[in-house]
């Protein structure tokens, strides 16, 4: 097991680095700074002197050296905006908002996929399984946005039982949430319901009913426990849609995240803004990838020999 | 093989949708009724039919600048579906081969292959998407090559897991024992036996890649205007939600019948082809 995780790790840190690579490379692609922070009025020598300080003169390996030695340090560059604010803490400002949204979402989603999953698994060919199923197919084949600007027509708009928009009180949550939510809800259901039905006919469920357990005990402790391995894999890959669902919906309900904060560097081409986005989330993905790894690895032994 | 009455209800009407929608893109200068990109500001939101204030010229209403929806949804149409085919052709034909090599070889080129698959699973799709889209550009090609290159690593690694069970079977022991070389058995051998995988994962990324690819144009960094798309059709509906819903809600049911449709078609090949493995 320890081999594993330090093979892992390892290999976590041969994915980082390489990340770190193509994120400075993107970084140099999208043109010169020096032109994008001075106006077309500075002289050759303003232009020389700003090349000079950025370390732009230097050689490509260098300032990718000193790139990664500030990324480790904390310094992911600072906006091209007004204030020059330094990007990380405009990360870490909006992180808390989106991290709830995010987490809340999987959570729900988790909690009602299962649960409709399972039951649609046992009550087969019932209305609840049928509306579970369309719901499901429904859910995976709307968009995010979409669904968000729907959502909010419906309930905002017309209804007026929730606001449009904004961040802060619970009220606030429902429509984001919902709408991040549906996808993976979809997923879930359909991942937990076809594992249960292969669950609920195998071997050593007849077993437990020919023992006498009660219905209740079969379908909660034994089947669903066997049924979960494929979910389990489907949470490792959550986490990615998220990250995609966020910035979507941050953008429909005004949500002051870091989706958004990547939307609005896209918008008014802040690039240091972006990268710094990019390095933080890809850098995040990978380590609850390998988290999830290697929990896997502890529940389900034969990976950790291949 | 078996497949339920309702498995092949849903399917037929997956496959209609589908093949409607087709046509639909491939004719679409001779069935839309009005130039899509072109509008009389005179007509600007107009409302449906059916509505007070709409008119048979424009069966789905107008937009701001007056262009017929119903047009616009059309062409909409060509734009997600070629994105979509041009998209999961280059990724799966470059993912495929390359997770068929790193399988069949191992060795150096098996860790560089899924190294570079670990690389790609590890950038989240619309963060590296709307990067790449603000450094090359938007443009038809470049949104092909920036969800290309996004989708690949699914196909290679799919491919890979496929030629591990492939490569233990007997007709490529013979091949091996008679001196095939090792790039005509890939060919010949491995290729065509992880076709069917591979079919089915494509037919279910067709959804995936036109939700990407109208996530993309929503934000603003998918299809350049004027061209039509289904994303950019919401983002400019979204101001005008509450007095011409229209406009936003034509194009978002037009996504999901089209996604549904795929999704429906890739459950029923996933039945048929793959009865052991769960999608």
């Amino acid at each position: 097991m320890q081999r594993y995780i330090v093979r892992r790790l390892l290999q976590g840190l041969v994915t980082l680095f390489l990340v770190s690579i193509i994120v400075f490379i993107l970084g140099r692609l999208t043109g010169d700074p020096v032109a994008l922070l001075l106006s077309e009025f500075s002289t050759f020598e303003d232009q020389e002197r700003l090349t000079r300080q950025l370390g732009l003169d230097k050689p490509l390996p260098e300032q990718y050296a000193i790139f990664l030695w500030n990324a480790v340090r904390g310094d992911l560059g600072r906006s091209i905006r007004g204030d020059r604010a330094p990007a990380l803490n405009l990360i870490l400002e909006r992180l808390p908002a989106t991290v709830q949204l995010a987490s809340i979402s999987v959570l729900l989603s988790f909690l009602i996929g299962l649960l409709l999953g399972v039951l649609a698994a046992t009550k087969r060919g019932s209305l609840v399984d049928t509306l579970s199923r369309v719901l499901a197919l429904l859910g995976q084949a709307t968009p995010v946005f979409w669904l968000g600007i729907v959502a909010m027509y419906v309930f905002s708009v017309e209804l007026k039982l929730l606001p449009t928009s904004g961040y802060g009180t619970p009220k606030q949550f429902v429509l984001p949430v919902f709408a991040l939510s549906a996808f993976t809800v979809a997923a879930f259901l359909r991942l937990t319901r076809s594992g249960m039905l292969e669950a609920l006919e195998s071997e050593y469920v007849k077993l437990a009913r020919i023992k006498g357990l009660s219905e209740t005990t079969v379908v909660w402790k034994h089947a669903l426990r066997n049924s979960l391995i494929p979910v389990i894999t489907y949470l490792g890959t959550v986490f990615g849609r998220m990250v995609t669902g966020t910035v979507v919906v941050e953008t429909v309900f005004a949500w002051p995240g870091v989706g958004r904060l990547a939307f609005d560097a896209v918008m008014l081409r802040d690039f240091p803004v972006l990268q710094a986005v990019v390095l933080f989330m890809a850098t995040a993905f990978l380590v609850i990838n390998l988290v999830v790894d290697i929990l896997y690895a502890y529940i389900d032994p034969r990976i950790r020999y291949s | 093989m078996r497949l339920g009455l309702s498995a092949i209800v849903t399917s037929i009407i997956g496959l209609v949708i589908i093949g409607a929608l087709v046509l639909v893109a491939i004719f679409a200068p001779l069935i839309a009724p009005h130039d899509p990109t072109k509008g009389a500001l005179s007509d600007r939101l107009t409302p449906p039919f059916w509505q007070e204030g709409g008119s048979s010229a424009h069966l789905l209403g107008t937009d701001l600048l007056g262009r017929d929806t119903l047009s616009r949804l059309i062409y909409g149409a060509r734009t997600s579906l070629a994105v979509a085919a041009l998209a999961i052709l280059v990724a799966g034909t470059a993912g495929s081969l390359l997770g068929a090599v790193a399988g069949y070889l191992g060795g150096w080129a098996n860790t560089i292959i899924m190294r570079l698959v670990d690389l790609a699973f590890s950038f989240p799709a619309i963060l590296l998407a709307m990067v790449l889209a603000v450094v090359v550009g938007p443009s038809f090609f470049n949104i092909i090559f920036v969800i290309s290159l996004v989708l690949w690593a699914e196909y290679a690694r799919m491919a890979r897991g496929e030629t591990l069970r492939v490569r233990e079977m007997d007709y490529v022991a013979l091949a091996q024992v008679a001196g095939v070389s090792k790039t005509r058995i890939l060919m010949r051998h491995i290729l065509p036996n992880i076709a069917t995988s591979l079919i089915v994962l494509a037919t279910l990324q067709v959804g995936i890649v036109i939700i990407m690819e109208s996530s993309l144009s929503f934000l603003g960094v998918g299809v350049p205007p004027p061209t039509p798309a289904w994303g950019s059709m919401i983002a400019e509906g979204r101001s005008y939600v509450v007095t011409a819903w229209w406009l936003s809600m034509v194009p978002g049911v037009a996504i999901v019948a089209t996604v549904l449709s795929f999704n429906l078609l890739g459950d029923t090949l996933t039945e048929l082809l793959n009865p052991a493995r769960q999608a």
